[in-house]
């Protein structure tokens, strides 16, 4: 088990190694940092002695050695265009995308994980059908005009849910909550939806086609032979049996989420860090990309070994300290 | 003789199709008396598995009881509820399955396999569920069951899993145990030992079994009667000595002289020709008769019943008693 852990992290740290090498690259190739950060007036020797001191005269292998020292502590300079640490402008931002990235995957879960339980066991039923049809609407949609149609219908006409921002946050320190507010929650209602919707009919049909799969399984007719209740087959035999696709999927997808809350945010100006990235971009804000960019790989890379390590939990045949065969 | 335990009457399994109803098992009739053991047999496909699937009620659509009666111990139970039915299940009727290796659910451990079951269909606490299972378990032979109990299924061979299956079924100390070919999946060396132990522990807990197997050796010395199937009909069935020794039907005759081990007489009648029809061309008249030695015009034109032969009764229209031949 611990030799599956520290494999597992050395995998990690190799991920993280061309993850930083890619944005290591970014910021050697993409514009010229010198020119973003002074003005017209600044002459040539002035340049020359910023680069100098900025040591991007120093050998590339130093330079490289010297960003992931940096990263590896989250520290990725100063945005060019706001003139401020990037990490504490991340930072800052981090909640919102975070609070909103979970709210969705457990929106998708807690309603993904019934629907596709039920339109697996009662296949013929209308209900499944209607919603299998609108699931296809969830995955055919882009999100974005998801949201819009959300906005124009409960912040625009029934003027119920606020159609942006964050509403009113607590501030507990080393994190500032939407959760503790009503108009905290009333504003996180719609982007939830609308960034959890394509990961909700996912799961459903993920859950759904692993449920047709085991209900076929010996392991259920013998369950059934036994005389188990409807409900112990099908919830606690079938769908634990499910349980490791749904995991990974989920796992996988949590990572999509908080990547794709660029769009959302957008949508719905959330002042997360997908605004903030997304601004960075229109602005070549080099070390705001860099930043984002590790950082998402990093929660992709942290998601994945807690994924893995779920496994063994749920599946005994995982555990590698498991007992020999009799 | 006694009250049947079970009685069996002119039971019909049927597959719709779009091309007309296929008949799987046409019109079969056989009794078991109390602590009985009836050996089926007959070449795969022949509708062994799906008689002992109509009788627990557990075929699978669109597979369906196209008509007669199912009587256990005097009560009519092929059109119960489903839930009437699922207390029947594991309660009266054990079942044993083909493959241990798939018939347990991996994510839990045997003990909670068992307790489940135990539960299920007697008011017992957790406590003495327990102690119940690991009395099963010893008493099907399993080494340390007080430890073993807390193995996952994977942690035994498939043996002892089969083993571990046989505990299932007579947990909750059903009348009945329908065994489906238990030893087919098991390595050769242990497939006489669980035949052994399945034949002791159901005589210990007063059950019946319905044996279906495609290995007349098992037969031979395990069952009191044995039912002989072909091409979805009992062809003969009776006491297992006369059936083995003294054949009466043509069918039967050729199957036991291509066991070697059960004929002593090497020159008698090789290997049936042909092989058996499929459903969707059954043969008028009787179903052997394009393979049988001694078809005579009778045998094209009508369905031969059982009839009284002697010592067993055969589906023959040698048996024919000097009744007005048409
Ligand atoms: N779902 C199904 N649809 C059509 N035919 C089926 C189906 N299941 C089983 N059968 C047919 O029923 C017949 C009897 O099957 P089965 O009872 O499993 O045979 P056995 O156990 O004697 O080998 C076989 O010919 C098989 O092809
Ligand atoms: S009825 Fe005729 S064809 Fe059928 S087994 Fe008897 S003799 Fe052979
Ligand atoms: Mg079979």
């Amino acid at each position: 088990m611990t030799a599956f852990i520290i494999r597992r992290l050395l995998q990690a740290v190799l991920v993280m190694l061309v993850v930083a090498l890619i944005a290591f690259l970014m910021f050697r190739f993409v514009g010229d940092p010198i020119n973003q950060m002074v003005g017209i007036e600044t002459t040539p020797e002035q340049r020359e002695a910023l680069r100098v001191r900025l040591g991007l005269r120093d050998p590339i292998l130093v330079q490289l050695a010297r960003f992931i020292w940096n990263a590896a502590q989250f520290n990725f300079g100063t945005s060019y265009q706001f003139k401020q640490p990037v990490s504490e402008m991340i930072l800052q931002r981090m909640p919102a995308t975070l609070e909103l990235s979970m709210v969705s995957a457990i929106f998708a879960l807690i309603v993904g994980i019934p629907m596709g339980v039920y339109t697996g066991i009662r296949r013929e039923a209308w209900l499944s059908k209607l919603f299998l049809t609108v699931s296809l609407v969830g995955i055919s949609l882009p999100p974005f005009l998801i949201g819009i149609l959300l906005i124009f219908i409960f912040a625009v006409n029934l003027q119920i849910l606020p159609s942006f921002g964050r509403g009113q946050v607590v501030d507990l320190g080393f994190w500032s909550t939407g959760l503790l507010t009503v108009s905290g929650l009333k504003a996180l209602i719609l982007p939830a939806i609308t960034l959890g919707l394509f990961q909700l009919t996912l799961i459903m049909r993920l859950v759904r086609s692993e449920m047709l799969e085991v209900l076929r399984t010996d392991y259920i007719k013998f369950a059934r032979a036994r005389g188990l209740t409807e409900r112990a087959v099908n919830f606690g035999h079938a769908l634990k049996n499910t349980m490791i696709p749904v995991i990974t999927v989920t796992g996988l997808q949590l990572g999509s989420i908080i990547a794709f809350a660029i769009i959302t945010e957008t949508v719905f100006q959330w002042p997360g860090m997908g605004l903030l990235f997304l601004q960075s971009v229109q602005n070549v804000d080099i070390p705001i990309m860099a930043a984002y960019l590790m950082l998402i790989a990093f929660l992709f890379v942290v998601i994945n070994l807690i994924v893995d390590i779920l496994y063994t939990v749920v599946d005994p045949r995982v555990r590698l300290d498991g007992g020999a065969a009799v | 003789m006694s009250d049947p335990l079970l009685q069996v009457r002119d039971l019909v399994v049927e597959f719709p199709t779009r091309r007309g109803t296929l008949t799987a098992v046409d019109k079969v009739s056989f009794d078991i008396a109390p602590g009985e053991v009836l050996g089926v047999v007959g070449e795969s496909g022949a509708g062994k598995s799906l008689t002992g699937t109509a009788i627990i009620n557990l075929l699978e659509p669109p597979g369906r009881i196209g008509g007669g009666e199912v009587i256990l111990q005097g009560e009519r139970i092929d059109n119960l509820p489903q839930e009437e039915m699922r207390k029947i299940r594991g309660k009266r009727i054990g079942m044993v399955f083909q493959d241990p290796l798939t018939s347990l659910n991996p994510l839990y451990t045997i003990g909670e396999q068992l307790t489940e079951t135990i539960q299920t269909h007697m008011k017992l606490t957790d406590a003495a569920a327990r102690i119940r299972a690991i009395e099963l378990l010893s008493e099907v032979g399993i080494p340390a069951p007080e430890s073993r109990i807390d193995a996952y299924p994977h942690q035994f061979s498939g043996g002892m899993r089969q083993r571990v299956v046989i505990a299932l079924a007579l947990a909750a100390n059903p009348v009945l145990v329908l065994a489906d070919e238990p030893t087919t999946a098991l390595d050769v060396s242990v497939q006489a030992q669980i035949i052994a132990l399945l034949k002791k522990t159901c005589a210990e807990h007063g059950a019946a079994v319905m044996l279906i197997t495609h290995d007349m050796g098992v037969i031979a010395e395990t069952a009191d009667r044995v039912a002989v199937m072909y091409a979805g009909r009992i062809v003969e069935i009776g006491p297992v000595r006369e059936v083995i020794k003294n054949a009466k039907h043509p069918y039967t005759d050729g199957l036991m002289a291509s066991i070697p081990s059960l004929t002593h007489e090497a020159e008698r009648l090789a290997q049936i020709e042909g092989s058996m029809p499929r459903l969707t061309a059954i043969p008028d008249g009787c179903a052997f008769h394009p393979r049988c030695p001694q078809a005579f015009d009778r045998c094209r034109r009508e369905r031969p019943e059982l009839l009284d032969a002697d010592t067993t009764q055969a589906a023959c229209w040698l048996y024919a008693k000097e009744e007005a031949v048409t």
